[in-house]
């Protein structure tokens, strides 16, 4: 199935109250087979087709906070569009789980996969999960529900992989049982719902400088917290699936002296050239962040510290920052420890550009160079790209 | 659906005393009178604007019912979500009493950034009752101009000056765009007309679908009256044909109320700060470039009166009521 496909069904299998959500390529297939399920009486969902993200997303929190699982999906300008209401969504601790096909934000415009989206929203208060392909996409969906619902945290959370490249590909995929998965999920527990009418609540009220802080100060307890529970939950899953997932993926990272850091489908394509390299004697390795909100920095410098060099790879530009997202995250991570490896940070992939087995090995031959002159010479660049 | 004041005045009050609204504001009466007219429990959405602020400040609340903010353009979408949970969950037996739904937003919040979500949920038939509380500019951020401004009124971003005579254009008529959604009911109305305002709620609550009042709401800081006239304004509104009372049910227009004398369109901006400049000696014709030293704007004024009259010709055939006089029973005074 593709990976919309699996997006589907894992929405089939947890079968929320409510989904509102709009169609954008290329997310659009997943929501026209959930449709059809709401069509064939598959679901008791309620479908909302709004007419706009930023509806989509107003409609959700307003879903949630009645008391009601809700779930919608997005993708790129759709997720911008939204962009207003996912802080509200988290402010208001509406734990809404949302599908994000990821693509590239216009101009120009462009249908193919960037991290653009979510990378834009990383500081919304979401909870963010990262997907390499459809299997990861399916099983990371279906522990959302479990962790954004959890009574200590309450917090929406975005699930992704990358556009076309893994929502349009044919992939084995295996799922769950339906009953499994209603076990798993559980029933949503509504606090302070909008329809306890014998109990009513003001939901948002306004908090200016007395209250504001604290507000804030919740939530990012919350977010911090998460992390625990992540595992906790990820740990369940194993038992019931017998696939593992932790914050971040190490792959052959123990004994590694060079290693890159890179986020969702393209991970794919770097473990075959680190598999090649080490056909060959070279000591590489790579980690695949999962959830980078909350960013694990802690685990990440534990995992990275011993290398040489880390090239840490990023699908979106951060337009004169000092780095791409994932690379400010990593580096700032790696700060303040005795011996730091040197790093150098690269955007790949854009606008869903080709990443071959040659462009990584490139990264990796420059990862030794660096690494035996003993310094960095250039510390920001493009891969692939026409000068 | 006869009300009367006896009866009410034993309700206990859903929107209850103790909120920040300005003494003179016209909102705080209208939605004390809106709430009082709803029969069975509701849940509210409110958009941001004075009345959210003033109502709804952490770790206050002036309301007892249940009620949610989320953002300023999306109250309607906000309650599209509540409402398709309650059908959800009723569908589940999670949930069992009913309950009644009800999106508010200021004119800004509804003629201009909000005309999206509240269209998008008329169109997609969710029952709820939307409420524009119209004071006809954006007076929560400092009375700037809306959609829903009126020509010639001074505002901060259409201010009369040497070269102006405040808004240069004339509202959109709302109302009227939400009558081309064809849902069950709608209506005008304001809370000087306070049965005609509770009658149309307890109406618009009723609708099997989504319902829609445009209350002209005064508000004294822009309209800069004196706050006592502020109920006296909304009636004048009324007498002027410049806001008619009407409803459309299932499609229907009706006229609810037929001013014995229609008056003149200046009895309406006499009172009011914003259109002083019309009045003012040495006053300025934007259209003509000429300069009225010895008197008002008559050019403008003419042009405002005319619009009217032919505003209310249009609805009055709408109406197609003829020589038929409106059901003034409905009509608070």
């Amino acid at each position: 199935m593709t990976g919309n496909n699996a997006v589907s069904e894992a929405m089939r299998q947890i079968n929320p109250d409510v989904v509102a959500a709009y169609p954008i390529t290329p997310q659009t297939e997943a929501v026209e087979e959930f449709a059809e399920f709401v069509a064939n009486g598959l679901v008791k969902t309620q479908y909302v087709p709004v007419e706009s993200e930023h509806s989509s997303m107003s409609a959700c929190i307003g879903s949630s906070a009645a008391g009601a699982r809700t779930m919608t999906a997005t993708s790129s300008a759709g997720f911008a569009l939204m962009w207003e209401m996912l802080p509200i969504a988290a402010g208001l601790r509406t734990p809404v789980i949302m599908y994000v096909a990821n693509r590239s934000l216009s101009a120009p415009l462009n249908i193919h996969c960037g991290h653009d989206d979510t990378m834009g929203g990383r500081d919304s208060g979401w909870i963010q999960i990262y997907s390499e392909n459809a299997q990861e996409m399916y099983d990371n969906l279906i522990q959302a529900v479990r962790i954004g619902e959890d009574m200590d945290i309450r917090l929406p959370v975005m699930v992704s992989m990358d556009g076309f490249i893994t929502t349009h590909s044919v992939e084995r995929v295996d799922l769950l049982d339906d009953e499994a998965v209603r076990k798993f999920v559980g029933e949503f527990k509504a606090i302070n719902s909008l329809l306890d009418v014998d109990n009513p609540v003001t939901i948002g009220a306004c908090a200016l400088q007395d209250y504001y802080t604290e507000h804030k100060r919740q939530h990012s307890e919350a977010i911090i917290n998460s992390k625990a529970k992540i595992l906790e939950v990820a740990e369940e899953f194993a038992k019931m699936s017998g696939r593992k997932y932790g914050l971040f993926e190490s792959y052959k990272l123990d004994d590694a002296e060079y290693a890159l850091v890179i986020i969702n489908s393209a991970a794919g394509v770097a473990k075959m050239v680190v598999n090649e390299l080490r056909a060959k004697g070279v000591k590489v390795g790579l980690l695949k962040p999962r959830i980078f909100r909350p960013f694990p920095a802690e685990e990440i410098k534990n995992a990275l510290k011993h290398l040489k060099a880390i090239a840490v790879m990023d699908r979106v530009d951060a337009f004169g920052a000092g780095g791409t997202p994932t690379f400010t995250e990593v580096r700032s991570a790696m700060y303040g420890l005795p011996k730091q490896p040197l790093m150098i940070n690269y955007i790949y992939g854009i606008g869903g550009r080709d990443i071959r087995l040659e462009d990584i090995n490139k990264v990796f031959q420059k990862l030794f160079d660096v690494a035996k002159a003993g310094k960095v010479d250039k510390v920001f660049d493009y891969l692939t790209v026409r000068e | 659906m006869a009300l009367s004041l006896k009866e009410l005045s034993k309700k206990e009050e859903t929107f209850v005393s103790g909120h920040r609204l300005c003494a003179g504001c016209g909102a705080g009466t209208t939605f004390r009178q809106i709430l009082m007219a709803a029969e069975d429990p509701v849940v509210m959405s409110v958009a941001t604007g004075c009345l959210y602020v003033a109502t709804a400040t952490y770790p206050y609340t002036a309301w007892k019912c249940n009620w949610i903010h989320s953002a300023f353009e999306n109250s309607a979408a906000t309650i599209s979500g509540i409402e398709a949970a309650y059908q959800s969950l009723k569908r589940q037996g999670k949930v069992t009493k009913t309950i009644k739904f009800i999106a508010v937003g200021g004119d800004g919040g509804t003629f201009d950034i909000g005309l999206q979500a509240l269209s998008g949920a008329l169109e997609r038939g969710h029952k709820f009752l939307y409420v524009c509380y119209n004071n006809e500019a954006y007076m929560n951020t400092g009375i700037q101009r809306s959609g829903a401004t009126p020509m010639g009124a001074s505002t901060t971003t259409t201010p009369a000056g040497s070269a102006s005579y405040g808004k240069p254009v004339f509202r959109k008529d709302l109302t009227g765009i939400v009558a081309a959604h064809n849902i069950p009911y709608l209506a005008q109305t304001t809370p000087a007309h306070w049965r005609d305002l509770m009658t149309k709620v307890k109406k618009a609550l009723a609708a099997d679908g989504p319902s829609f009042l445009n209350i002209l709401s005064p508000c004294h800081r822009g309209w800069r009256n004196e706050m006592k006239d502020s109920i006296n304004l909304a009636r004048i509104a009324a007498d002027t044909c410049y806001w008619p009372l009407y409803e459309v049910e299932n499609g229907e227009y009706k006229l609810n109320y037929i001013p014995k004398e229609k008056k003149p369109i200046t009895e309406w901006l006499k009172p009011q700060g914003r259109f002083k400049h019309i009045f003012a000696k040495g006053g300025n014709s934007a259209e003509t470039g000429s300069t009225h030293r010895s008197g008002p704007n008559q050019e403008l004024i003419n042009k405002l009166q005319a619009n009217v009259d032919k505003e209310w010709e249009k609805l009055l055939k709408k109406c197609n009521q003829g020589d038929k006089k409106p059901d003034l029973e409905t009509v608070g005074t």
